[in-house]
């Protein structure tokens, strides 16, 4: 296989990109959310046609024009989102579909054959063969990834797509996922990496191509080049700062939890938030850090404790009341608990803060919440700026802020902010953290859990760390150490 | 490729012209209905006359209520099976009232609507505060349950002469105009309003869009779901005293399967089964479509048999229209 090579024009999305991959090697696709990575990986599955251009492989013209085409080529595609059935055993998953039969008329499920072929394929990844045999659903994410991986192997896949494969993955997971990565590379299949983690690109990656508004930018080696001058050609202007921290004038307590009961724990957690400080969580997956604001915010019956803001306690027993305390929570999955994808953003916007637009006859008043959503938009540069398109349609970067936007218009005091720039790029990021700051000197508490320690240490004045359900350290940002804030999150 | 191409600002770009294809998509059923008395008027010239349209509005009035009371528990993804059966309870225990006991009619009307919308409530305190699973199976059993009742109360026998007043909504007329079809529009109107500018009505689309984003925005889903099975199931006492005005009886049997016809309108008229979306005009042109089917393919003499067929096949014809349309946005 000598690799891919293709050019097509498409009107808006794609405008001539030149693309190749060699045998072995981990071509990593980076841009902005819609600079046209998603749309090139989908023809190149066979999901959608190209309008121009050639597709050769392994030197040959070839046509790919139904997902079929593609996966008889070789091509198989690890997604974000899984395509396993959690109630199958590993070796189900691996054969489903193309199971292998005994001979004879009735064509019964050789079992043991597909166990064997399993396990085999496992252990070219490096896992125990006794995963094989295990019910998917007791899997962690990672291994079941890996499943995928090793499906992809027995399909003699030449090529494998990663779309995002660490943005779910623990810390430990992500290692395995590489060291399986060089294993496949090894066999000589090529792969190409869809991500956002610079670290992780620099670390795994080859080659690099650089995409922004559907066109190529440039193919570079990732090893002789700087990180910068990757966000330089991606975003089309030199990143003045990855991590725009500003210092306001601490001022008194804001915000505090007492005694606050995480489910699933027997702790009780404390802590308390001032004015003009950014507070980060940071901690390990499981570490109850998402539990304790959901905790916060009434999404869970929890068993007391008291949260009081600016000095008052505030009673929470639901969203509602969280809400009416002034308690906003942009959630960590916002596909599925933030957005109404197939409703308009500016009911998106409105959703939570109905009771505002309400006029004296208790009808909602359409034209002020499109006013104001459209306020919105243009204020955090929403694109495109369409009240009326379906969330749905929007990159992550601008759905994140849409789900911002819905918080700001219920005027909260309080903004908890659970893994706000997962997935989405490097531009969208600043500008989250732009909206933090502002957000903090207008007088807004500000809490962000995120498992980016970067992130935390770049954006936060204090970084709170929990394990196993307790905060087991509180420390100010001059004094916290990558190593410091990982002992803690470890129990050590 | 070494310098640096400054980004354009795209957060001016003017919003996208809307095209014919758009158009066409949300009249969708509407240009179907219009096609469909089209071809009919060509093929029958009993169709088109004033008196045939009115016949239309009268027949199509029962269902057109039902669908419309349906319309709410599938905006929130869910489903309300026993419309049909609580429709034949409701005018069982009013003509127990009104008939046999004597009571005043607008006792009568009360209590048919009452006995309704309990049943609805019971639907809804079923789905929210016992957690059955979904609403499929919650009101399967309410269905059975009303079904017996409706049964049992008179022995299975029917309940006839009913007070003029009762007769009123189902039996009049304004002009030419039923009275049935002017309370068809004028509850349309009352749902319409209430679907898009009460609090209310906008979170029923947004649980039908995402149950979970809609209560961590602080709405309470458990009210909202009650409230959207008690108004399917008053729908449904004011569909049957609709009924009785028209055939001057009330059955145990009535309104058998009825349920069926009242998902096929509100589907055939654009809305989602996964729910938060569909409209309310869209379910009116729906139950429109039915009958005018019914009535044509009446006209022309096919038997009722075949009008099943028809209509199922209509069915899934306006559904597969729609995943054709939602599988081309999405390619978009």
């Amino acid at each position: 296989m000598k690799g891919i090579k293709k050019s097509f024009n498409q009107n808006h999305v794609l405008k001539e990109i030149d693309f190749d991959v060699k045998a072995g090697e981990v071509h990593v696709l980076l841009g902005e959310n819609g600079a046209g990575k998603s749309t090139l990986i989908k023809i190149l599955t066979g999901a959608y046609e190209k309008d121009a251009g050639e597709i050769y492989w392994g030197g040959k013209l070839v046509q790919i024009t139904t997902p079929v085409d593609s996966m008889n080529l070789g091509i198989a595609t690890i997604y974000q989102e899984l395509n396993v059935i959690p109630e199958l055993k590993v070796y189900e998953n691996i054969f489903l579909g193309r199971e292998i039969k005994r001979g004879g008329k009735i064509s019964m499920l050789n079992h043991k054959e597909m166990r064997k072929e399993a396990e085999r394929y496992l252990g070219m990844l490096g896992q125990s063969p006794k995963l094989a045999d295990q019910q998917l659903s007791e899997l962690g994410i990672g291994q079941q990834q890996l499943v995928e991986i090793a499906k992809a192997l027995t399909l003699d896949a030449k090529l494998i797509i990663m779309d995002e494969p660490t943005s779910s993955l623990s810390s430990t997971e992500v290692e395995q996922l590489y060291s399986c990565v060089e294993q496949l590379k090894k066999k000589g299949i090529a792969i190409v990496f869809i991500s956002h983690r610079l670290d992780e690109i620099r670390r795994m990656g080859d080659r690099i191509t650089i995409l922004r508004d559907g066109f190529k930018i440039e193919t570079l080696p990732v090893k002789t080049t700087e990180t910068d001058y990757w966000i330089e050609l991606m975003v089309g202007r030199a990143l003045e700062e990855k991590f725009p921290m500003q210092s306001f004038t601490i001022g008194g307590e804001g915000f505090r939890v007492e005694s606050l009961k995480v489910p699933g724990t027997s702790e009780l957690v404390n802590f308390s938030v001032r004015y003009g400080e950014i507070v980060g969580i940071s901690g390990l997956v499981g570490a109850g850090r998402t539990e304790l604001a959901r905790a916060i915010f009434g999404a869970d019956s929890h068993g007391g404790g008291k949260i009081f803001i600016g000095g008052k306690q505030v009673r929470i027993k639901s969203p509602r009341d969280a809400i009416d305390a002034g308690i906003a929570f942009i959630t960590e999955d916002r596909k599925s608990e933030g957005l109404l994808l197939d409703q308009p953003l500016d009911f998106n916007i409105a959703m939570a803060s109905m009771k505002k637009f309400r006029n004296k006859s208790g009808m909602i008043n359409l034209k002020a919440i499109r006013d104001e959503a459209k306020n919105y938009l243009k204020e955090l540069k929403v694109r495109p700026n369409d009240i009326d398109l379906h969330a749905r349609k929007l990159s992550g970067g601008n759905q994140q802020k849409v789900v911002i936007a819905k918080w700001l218009c219920t005027n909260a005091k309080v903004f908890i902010f659970d893994e706000p720039t997962r997935g989405i790029d490097v531009g969208a990021k600043v500008e989250v953290y732009r909206l933090m700051n502002q957000l903090v000197e207008s007088g807004v508490i500000v809490l962000m859990i995120s498992s980016d320690l970067p992130e935390i240490i770049g954006m936060c004045d204090r970084v709170l760390v929990m394990s196993e359900g307790k905060i087991t350290a509180d420390i100010a940002i001059e004094e916290a150490s990558q190593e410091r804030v990982m002992k803690a999150a470890t129990g050590g | 490729m070494k310098e640096v191409v400054v980004q354009k600002d795209e957060s001016n770009t003017p919003r996208q012209k809307k095209t014919l294809k758009d158009y066409l998509s949300k009249f969708g059923p509407l240009i179907g209905l219009v096609i469909l008395m089209t071809v009919l008027t060509l093929l029958s010239d009993k169709f088109l006359t004033m008196n045939n349209m009115m016949n239309i509005a009268r027949q199509s009035s029962i269902n057109a209520l039902l669908a419309l009371g349906m319309l709410l528990p599938i905006l929130t993804a869910g489903i309300d099976l026993s419309i049909g059966s609580v429709l034949a309870v409701s005018i069982m225990v009013m003509g127990i009232v009104s008939v046999n006991m004597g009571f005043s009619p607008i006792i009568g009307i009360i209590v048919c609507l009452a006995v309704g919308a309990a049943f609805g409530l019971f639907n809804g305190l079923l789905l929210t505060k016992l957690r059955l699973p979904h609403p499929f199976i919650s009101t399967l059993g309410t269905m059975n349950i009303a079904r017996g009742i409706a049964l049992i109360v008179t022995a299975a026998a029917p309940i006839a002469g009913f007070p003029y007043m009762i007769q009123f909504l189902g039996s009049e007329f304004v002009g030419p105009i039923p009275v049935s079809f002017a309370l068809v529009i004028v509850v349309y109107v009352i749902f319409h309003i209430f679907l898009t500018r009460t609090q209310t009505g906008r979170y029923i689309y947004a649980i039908g869009g995402n149950k979970e984003a809609a209560r961590l925005s602080g709405i309470n889903v458990d009210r909202v779901l009650i409230i959207v099975y008690t108004i399917s199931g008053f729908m449904a006492g004011l569909a049957g005293l609709v009924m009785v005005g028209r055939v001057n009886s009330a059955f145990p049997l009535a309104g058998l399967s009825y349920e069926l016809d009242a998902i096929a309108a509100v589907i055939i008229g654009g809305a989602s089964f996964f729910g938060g979306v569909g409209t309310v005009w869209g379910t009116l042109i729906g139950a429109m479509i039915i009958a005018v089917l019914r009535n044509g393919l009446n006209l022309l003499n096919v038997s009722a048999d075949f009008q099943m067929t028809v209509i199922g096949l209509v069915i899934i014809a306006a559904v597969f229209v729609d995943v054709l349309r939602q599988r081309k946005n999405k390619k978009r």
